[in-house]
């Protein structure tokens, strides 16, 4: 694997995290549990849109074969995508949306705090412009999982229900592997494996603000480094792809 | 205590005449104030229901930067049923008791959003031709005589003439573009042609709340005057993109220097106002259904705020 390889799958995945959990987030419009709440979650789908569109164009001046963010985005299938699980898995209710949104946003915090230091200067001006909207993502996240888990007992209970569910999905946020190895040696790519004290410091503190207990640590679900995703991934796609596919000759 | 009655009345049709503009806390006669509930929550909600037809394409939007636009103006939307719930709030009626009335039908919403979005093309239509009519009516209300209706209004219209243009753009690419692109925008002009003349509502010579709100100066505009005007601005914008207008009696009148149209199907208007349209039914159990699903988070929301007040004054 070459550098510009590696930099090109970085790019990526990190533009297909974005794209997804936006994919994710937008399913929200018109179905959340309150106006103000619709208007706040379809603001971070936007926040999203934005940083995939940005890490997708450099994935393809990085390439060098032409590609726009739209033709990554849009033409390319399951295998083809590095975002992790947790990103795509479905918005099931409210509290699992924001436990979600809580393990994302809080990597998201110390992961776009080093990036914005890379060497490569795109990635380090993405990884800036990123972490000050990541600051809010994970302010309205920590808010509402306090708020929820410290609300009535049935709130309390379905947070407690998605912070299981998700836990096995949190373990492939800090996995690493030849391509971050590659990049690391010249300081562009960040070390993820360094971060999880620091996430797992902050996500227990919060959690136990919230009165929920924190899974003991077991089996880890993990495939996206490699393009293996869970059933879901396929739906996502073939309803964001479908105008693209469905008329590859048109323009929109 | 009638002659009371009476001379508020004459006294705040006084104010009126001279174009002062009603506050929350002034004296109003009980009709304007019901008018105005009236006519604010129908706005609001239309502005929420109008969420859904357009909320079907976000999944699908044909490329990131379709995507972006949609979501904003859909946020831009949600804003403006906010805005609109809470100038409704400073005639002393609840958000909840709003979406109460709207669930057991009491309250309306537009019509219009009573027609299905079924390609992208709908999406450049309801943008152009939906909210098209809706600024018309909007640039009107800007002058309406009730302080905090006219001040959203001034906001929204600001936002709205966005929303024409990103309708427009996507229409004006698909007429540019492959065949089935041009078929799919002329398709979606066919459907909603007729649909957003009828956003108007009826002939003056049918309306049957206009004249309180003439002489109250909630109206400024009859029906056919405002109709006429988005007529009038957007046969040129469709020619100019190639896209035919349907309706076969349609022509410039050098003499009235606007255009003639054909008739409005007055029986469809009432039919799918009366409940009978194509998604009545699908716009409203979709609310109800997510208000209900959201309930236990805004149970939660007023337990965990409850608790810390408790906490801060014990």
């Amino acid at each position: 694997m070459t550098q510009q390889q590696a930099l090109y799958k970085y790019s990526l995945r990190l533009g297909d995290n974005a794209l997804i959990l936006s994919a994710r987030l937008s399913e929200w419009c018109s179905n959340a549990p309150f106006l103000e709440e619709d208007l706040a979650l379809t603001n971070m789908a936007l926040d999203l849109i934005g940083r995939a569109q940005a890490m997708l164009k450099y994935a393809g001046e990085v390439d060098g074969n032409g590609k726009t963010e739209d033709d990554l985005a849009y033409r390319r299938s399951e295998r083809e995508y590095y975002n992790n699980l947790i990103m795509e898995l479905p918005n099931g209710d409210f509290a699992y949306t924001m436990v979600r949104q809580l393990f994302v946003s809080t990597f998201e915090l110390f992961f776009f705090e080093e990036l914005q230091k890379s060497t490569d200067a795109t990635l380090a001006a993405i990884g800036a412009k990123t972490l000050k909207e990541v600051k809010y993502h994970h302010l309205h996240a920590k808010d509402w999982v306090i708020r929820l888990g410290d609300g009535t007992a049935e709130s309390n209970r379905r947070v407690q229900q998605a912070v299981n569910q998700l836990w096995m999905y949190t373990g492939e946020l800090f996995e690493m592997d030849g391509t971050d190895a590659l990049l690391m040696k010249d300081g562009i790519a960040v070390n993820a494996e360094h971060l999880k004290m620091g996430w797992i410091q902050m996500v227990t503190q919060i959690l136990a603000l919230a009165n929920i207990e924190l899974p003991a640590d077991g089996y880890m679900q993990t495939g996206s480094r490699m393009g293996i995703h869970t059933e879901h991934l396929g739906h996502i796609l073939s309803e964001m792809q479908y105008l693209q596919r469905a008329y590859p000759d048109a323009t929109w | 205590m009638e002659q009371a009655q009476e001379t508020l009345l004459r006294e705040f049709e006084e104010k009126i005449e001279c174009g002062f503009a009603i506050e929350p806390k002034d004296k109003m006669p009980a009709g304007y104030r019901k008018h105005l509930v009236r006519q604010m929550s129908q706005h609001a909600h239309s502005e929420v229901i109008g969420m859904q037809p357009e909320g079907n394409w976000v999944t699908r939007a044909p490329s990131l930067r379709a995507k972006q636009i949609l979501l904003a103006k859909i946020q831009d939307e949600g804003g403006h049923g906010l805005y609109l719930y809470s100038a409704a709030e400073t005639l002393g009626v609840s958000r909840d008791e709003l979406i109460e009335q709207l669930h057991t039908g009491k309250a309306k919403y537009s019509n219009i959003f009573n027609y299905p979005a079924l390609s992208w093309a709908d999406i450049g239509a309801i943008g152009w031709l939906v909210d098209g009519a809706a600024i018309v009516n909007q640039v009107s209300l800007q002058r309406t005589s009730y302080g905090p209706y006219s001040r959203a209004m001034v906001r929204i219209c600001k936002e709205e003439s966005f929303h024409q243009r990103q309708g427009y753009e996507i229409m004006a690419k698909m007429m540019a573009g492959t065949a089935d692109q041009k078929a799919m925008a002329q398709d979606a002009m066919n459907r909603w042609w007729w649909p957003s003349l009828m956003m108007f509502g009826p002939h003056d010579s049918d309306s049957p709340h206009t004249g309180d709100a003439f002489r109250w100066k909630i109206k400024r505009h009859s029906n056919d005057e405002l109709r006429q005007k988005f007529i009038d601005k957007t046969v040129q914008q469709a020619e100019v993109i190639g896209l035919t207008i349907p309706d076969k009696d349609l022509k410039w009148n050098e003499e009235k220097k606007c255009y003639d149209h054909g008739e409005i199907n007055w029986e469809e208007f009432y039919r799918v106002i009366g409940g009978d349209g194509p998604c009545n039914k699908q716009r409203m159990e979709h609310h109800i259904r997510v208000h209900n699903e959201g309930a236990w988070v805004r149970e939660a929301a007023e337990a965990y705020s409850a608790k810390q007040q408790y906490s801060k004054n014990a």
